[in-house]
């Protein structure tokens, strides 16, 4: 059955390539202030409402139709707004706190997600909102038959755009990481936060920036997720949360392609998992898998082993 | 949220007035944009699809009241001579050793309180004493859980982000002792306890020899396929139908029922529902001191020293001939028994579990409780656990707001809203804990507190 | 005290450490990647002695204590711990060849470390390790710390805890007289105190002072101190020598360790290992490794673009270490000139000697002549009719070497152009500095000055660009100028 591993592989990758999105933004804030950002998950989720409003209003209140266009300026508008509340959280949880007792920014953000969530609930309510498919259609790229019929291997024009947009926004990425000086004052405070600010780097500002950078990422996979599923409601950030992070550190924290590459091997697991085995039990796979790649790699698949200094 | 300019004491007062006025503006504009999506526009489902709604006077009287209280701050707060906020840092600042100084008072205050809380309640609150008297068993059972969590982060300091993991593990190994083999609560408490540090040890050995955050996201996913298996695996544990018909708990085999044979029966008064809290009360309380008392004694013995000994240096333990994987373990593994007992006591208590109660926002509060109060404080886990749980359910009896906003307003569901953001306030004002000083577990002249900026965190941080 | 007169009396009979090693390290190697950092080590490490393994940075000192300690596993190599006397060659090998970590009998017991987990190394083989930065629990108070040192006993005592949490009576005793040591200790490095401090707090003498003491409170056999005395002054410096010696005397530890401070070495060793990028280039007691031409090349570093010549940094490196001594002697009345001496001041002894003598022969005689090999260059005791020439404008002699060189009689270019194969050799190990004179052309250099012709070295040095070389007109015959 040729067919359904290839059309599940499309699957996993789409599925995939937005947990890497998501991811990224875990692996940059790791990388520099060393925390988990417990509250990303929930700015995936914020994102994703700030898309679906932007959608209503374009398309209900300003009467666009042109859907490319209208996608468009919502991915614009997500990814700016997403970032005003990434920077947000940052300034208002965060930066009090930094350089103290490294538990209590893990706290903060667990705090920070909790009022995130339940900031969205209050506001938006508790129901699902579902938005019905705005783009339909694929190209099918294989057919078989089996015995209860033909079966179909189809790359949606969705799933396209999902890899497709995922692809250019890395390739953006690693180029601003490695060519900017924005992305080697970000290197820079990785290393040593105190010496780049003693060499002239502002240190509070790439921090924002890493966030707000780590936010606009979790904009465009919200209006992934969105579109792709075309269900939300205000708890989706928790558990897109965890998998992304799991992502992060399966492909070894603090570092970027690994985000991607841990995002799409938990896309991949989740969806092979499904189709092969239980959906129900998807969530148990993906950890566990993520429980023994850490028992026998402990600094995930692409990150530098860590030597002991004694 | 807005950068806040340095205060210049020889600045003009219209140059003042002039920055605080820029500076609210900003915090107004991002509130505005912040809010735009949330609070300006709101989306229902509609026939036909979503309906949006705006929201206007909302969003701009948000706007407005940040507006107006970043002014007064920046003009009354911040911005004069000697501003407030330093005068706080320099009342707070001794507060940790005066509250280290008092701990032993407290300590004893609250633990009297404690043992007199039921008599209290019912006499001088007879027609609310039920509902306290629930709320200070919900709050000593998270004291217990704090207490069992404190060993792991706070001692040995190992961060475990999936705590409630052996808490669900005690309450369905009582639930199903009780369902499958007619065990009572008794018979099963100790039982529901092993398997919880089994589980301890049969997660920790794998996972016990990452470090940091790996070792907070391993323990988190744990904590996860636990809920999710307990979720799926129907026919062993009812699925998210959850178990009911949980046996109560007896007093020497003594039924808190009505009728012949009850506890009230047996002693001839007359029979009260009440009776049974007051029973829960005690268990919870008995279990939560026999959890300190090991604790505390646990803290001078080797185990105890090579744990915090651990959370301060690995390697050098592993040169004094420390083996830290049994040291973890049994930290883990002590801890989670502890979860253990309070999670059977849960069950007892609710009648009725359901992988519902064992999400990941439990294990969050629990952490919490044990980071607000200060890592390794005993009694800071008592303060955070009755400020947190107590201050949560204080905010059930908003009702009187209704009278404010107007019939349409659920003052319930800002519960959590508050919850999360005390959690962080109270986290920005005190880093680290409550009580942040350390008692040496021997002394040789003279007992010295050690200060919070020593002690380190374990390389779970 | 030529180094061939005691390498005959150590191949006639085998060093005292090597009769009764406490530890043996054989063949270890330990590669990081490509990074070879210690390569095919072999030495041992005396019962009751104090060993030091010397180096310079990077040499791969701290990897062999780690590969010891258990803290890295070799990649090759063994190294076995001996609790009772003598080589006790059979039972190593019988413990190599099984799967066994150590065998343990009333006679003895050896260990196999590189199979051992590092606290088992601690545990069993009793061999306990301070480290380079200071690592004590800083939270916690000096007597904790040394109460947690003792951990193994007293878990016993306590039952594996079990006991404990119960109370049994046994543990209160053990428990007091665990705390009786960590008071004995804390004696012993003079900080009962600050018992009741936390570590962090005290100050950093007494913390290195408190590393100790923790460690010999898990009763080691073998104590191995990673740079005890960094940072220390020289009073605090001369105050742990006296407690190594107290440690060694009274409780019989063997000790090894890692030093820079070549005040403590050579006065407290009695046996030293020198390793330089993780190979061991000499091997013997003090006065054999001070003498040792590869020591002190090593350790000065042969730097082929230097144009400071090495003899000199030797000569600022007496005088520091001169004012050291001074220092310290103020505190130390008794000390042993002789034996304090570092090594580079022991090869800077030699020409020094040699020049009270020059003038006295009329064909230079080194006493020592047959120490090096090769033959010695023939030297004039006066530089004859048309003076000295500038040594110095020969790139790689500097004023010292200018110096030495007129002890030997060698004044002019042509005295050095003269030279072949043999008086290379033995002037390059009476400089200290082997190959060195091959590499720098020296020979050719002189050739091409003998004739009048200019180097490109020489032209800078006339333009008065070489700050340590004298210009074509030496100021007074060459031999009384000071540099």
């Amino acid at each position: 059955m040729l067919e359904y591993f290839v059309q599940q592989l499309i699957n996993g990758l789409t599925l995939g390539s937005i947990y890497g999105l998501i991811a990224i933004g875990y692996t940059m804030v790791y990388g520099i202030i060393g925390m988990i950002n417990f509250a990303h998950g929930d700015i995936f989720m914020v994102g994703s409402f700030i898309a679906l409003a932007t959608f209503l209003i374009l398309t209900s209140v300003f009467g666009f139709v042109f859907l490319p266009v209208v996608l468009l300026i919502v991915l614009i508008i997500a990814m700016l707004f997403t970032s005003a509340w990434g920077w947000t959280v940052e300034r208002f949880a965060y930066r009090p706190l930094r350089g103290s007792f490294r538990l209590a920014p893990l706290i903060t953000a667990i705090g920070m997600s909790i009022v995130l969530q339940n900031f969205v609930q209050v506001t938006q309510g508790a129901r699902v909102k579902p938005l019905p498919p705005q783009i339909q259609g694929g190209v099918t790229l294989m057919e078989g038959s089996t015995e209860n019929g033909t079966i179909l291997v189809q790359l949606s024009y969705m799933q396209m755009i999902i890899i497709f947009t995922t692809l250019v926004l890395m390739a953006g990425f690693t180029l601003l990481i490695s060519r900017t000086s924005l992305g080697r004052a970000q290197r820079a405070c990785e290393q040593d936060r105190k010496m780049a600010a003693l060499l002239g780097v502002n240190v509070d500002r790439t921090i924002s920036l890493t966030f707000v950078m780590g936010a606009a990422l979790a904009a465009v996979a919200g209006l992934m997720f969105l579109l792709l599923y075309g269900v939300i409601d205000f708890y989706i950030g928790f558990l897109a949360g965890v998998k992304a992070f799991t992502a992060a550190v399966l492909g070894g924290i603090g570092s970027l392609p690994g985000a991607m590459l841990g995002g799409l091997a938990i896309g991949l697991i989740e969806v092979f998992w499904s189709a092969y085995f239980t959906v129900e039990y998807k969530d148990v796979a993906a950890f566990s898998i993520l429980a023994i790649v850490l028992i026998f790699l402990p600094s995930g698949l692409l990150g530098k082993p860590e030597v002991e200094k004694v | 949220m807005a950068t806040r300019s340095v205060p210049l004491s020889s600045a003009r007062d219209d140059d003042r007035l002039a920055n605080s006025l820029r500076d609210a503006a900003i915090a107004a504009l991002m509130v505005f944009a912040l809010g735009f999506f949330f609070l300006g526009v709101r989306t229902d489902i509609a026939p036909g699809g979503l309906a949006l709604t705006f929201r206007w006077g909302l969003l701009f009287s948000a706007v407005a009241i940040v507006f107006a209280g970043r002014l007064l701050l920046n003009l009354f707060v911040f911005k004069t001579s000697t501003p407030v906020t330093s005068r706080l840092a320099d009342t707070f600042s001794g507060a940790g050793s005066s509250f280290a100084g008092l701990g032993k008072w407290l300590a004893r205050a609250l633990l009297i309180f404690a043992i007199v809380l039921p008599f209290f309640f019912t006499y001088f609150f007879p027609s609310k004493d039920r509902q306290y008297i629930d709320l200070a068993i919900l709050i000593m059972t998270y004291i217990m859980l704090g207490w069992g969590l404190n060993i792991v982060v706070g001692l040995a300091g190992l961060l475990d982000l999936g705590y409630v993991a052996f808490y669900a593990v005690g309450a369905y190994s009582f639930a199903l002792l009780a369902q499958n083999f007619g065990f009572g609560f008794w018979m099963a408490l100790p039982l529901a306890g092993l398997l919880a540090a089994f589980w301890g040890v049969i997660l920790g050995f794998p996972v016990l020899r990452l470090r940091g955050d790996y070792l907070a996201i391993v323990t988190l996913a744990f904590g996860e396929i636990i809920r999710v298996v307990l979720l799926n695996w129907y026919e062993f544990t009812n699925g998210p139908d959850g178990i009911s018909g949980i046996p109560r708990p007896t007093l020497f085999g003594l039924e808190f029922s009505r009728g012949e044979g009850g506890f009230a029966d047996f002693f001839g008064i007359p029979y009260d529902s009440i009776h049974r809290f007051i029973y829960l009360y005690y268990i919870i309380f008995v279990l939560a001191i026999i959890t300190n008392l090991v604790t505390i004694r646990l803290r001078k013995l080797p185990v105890g020293r090579a744990w915090e000994a651990l959370r301060e240096d690995e390697i050098a333990c592993r040169s004094l001939g420390i083996n830290t994987t049994n040291t973890k373990l049994t930290a883990f593994s002590i801890g989670a028994m502890f979860g253990g007992f309070a999670g059977s006591f849960f069950a007892t208590r609710q009648g009725f579990i359901s992988p519902e109660s064992f999400t990941f926002l439990e294990s969050a509060i629990i952490l919490a409780i044990v980071v607000l109060g200060g890592l390794g404080s005993q009694i800071g886990v008592v303060i955070a656990s009755v400020v947190m749980i107590g201050g949560i359910e204080m905010l059930r009896n908003l009702g009187f707001l209704q009278h404010v906003f107007g019939d349409g307003f659920d003052p319930t569901q800002y519960r959590m809203l508050i919850f999360g953001l005390a959690m962080v306030l109270i986290m920005v004002w005190r880093p680290r804990g409550l009580i942040t000083t350390r008692e040496p577990t021997a002394v040789l002249k003279e007992k010295k507190r050690i200060g919070a900026d020593m002690v380190a965190q374990g390389e779970g941080h | 005290m030529g180094s061939v007169v005691q390498n005959e009396i150590e191949s006639a009979a085998p060093a005292r450490w090597d009769q009764t090693p406490i530890l043996s390290v054989e063949h270890l190697t330990m590669r990081f990647g490509g990074l070879v950092a210690v390569n095919d080590l072999s030495f041992n490490v005396g019962r009751g002695d104090i060993t030091a393994l010397i180096g310079p940075n990077g040499a791969g000192k701290t990897t062999v204590f780690n590969c010891v300690t258990g803290f890295y596993k070799p990649t090759e190599g063994r190294t076995a711990m001996r609790h009772g006397a003598g080589l006790q060659a059979g039972a190593i090998e019988e413990v190599t060849r099984s799967d066994l970590r150590y065998k343990e009998s009333s006679q003895g017991s050896v260990y196999l470390l590189e199979r051992m987990p590092d606290f088992e190394i601690s545990q069993r083989a009793k061999v306990a390790r301070t480290f380079q930065n200071i690592r004590l629990f800083g939270g916690m108070t000096a007597l904790e710390n040394l109460l947690v040192a003792q951990h193994n006993p007293l878990m016993i005592a306590s039952l594996f805890t079990i006991g404990g949490i119960f109370g049994v009576p046994g543990y209160k005793k053990a428990e007091k007289q665990a705390i009786e040591k960590a008071k004995y200790w804390l004696e012993q490095v003079r900080l009962t105190d600050r018992a009741d401090d936390p570590a962090a707090d005290l100050p950093y003498g007494a913390q290195r002072r408190l590393e100790i003491a923790r460690a010999m409170c898990t009763d080691p056999l073998l104590l191995c101190l990673d740079e005890p005395a960094a940072g220390l002054n020289p009073r605090e410096s001369h105050e742990l020598n006296e407690l190594l010696q107290f440690i060694r005397e009274t409780h019989g530890t063997s000790i090894l360790l890692i030093e820079h401070d070549m005040g403590v070495v050579m006065e407290i060793s009695d046996h030293v290992i020198v390793l330089d990028y993780g190979v061991k280039i000499s091997d013997g007691d003090a006065l054999h490794v001070k003498s040792d031409p590869r020591v002190i090349a090593a350790y000065l570093g042969v730097d082929d673009e230097a144009e400071i010549d090495v003899p000199e940094i030797k000569h600022d490196l007496e005088e520091v270490v001169e004012e050291a001594e001074e220092l310290a002697a103020a505190d130390r009345p008794k000390a042993k000139p002789k034996k304090t001496r570092p090594a580079a001041k022991a090869s800077a002894d030699k020409p020094v000697a040699k020049k009270a003598e020059a003038p006295a022969a009329s064909e230079i005689k080194i006493k020592n002549a047959a120490d090096f090999p090769g033959r010695q260059p023939h030297g004039t005791k006066k530089p004859g009719p048309a003076g000295p020439d500038s040594l110095t404008r020969i790139k790689g002699i500097g004023p010292a070497n200018e110096k030495k060189l007129n002890t030997l009689g060698i004044w002019r270019f042509d005295q050095i152009a003269a030279w072949k194969a043999p008086e290379v050799d033995w002037v390059g190990a009476w400089l200290a500095f082997p190959g060195r004179i091959q590499r720098e052309q020296w020979v050719k250099q002189a050739k091409t000055l003998a004739k009048g012709r200019e180097t490109a070295f020489s032209k800078r040095v006339d333009k008065g660009e070489v700050p340590t070389s004298k210009t074509r007109k030496p100021r007074s015959g060459g031999k009384g100028g000071k540099p």
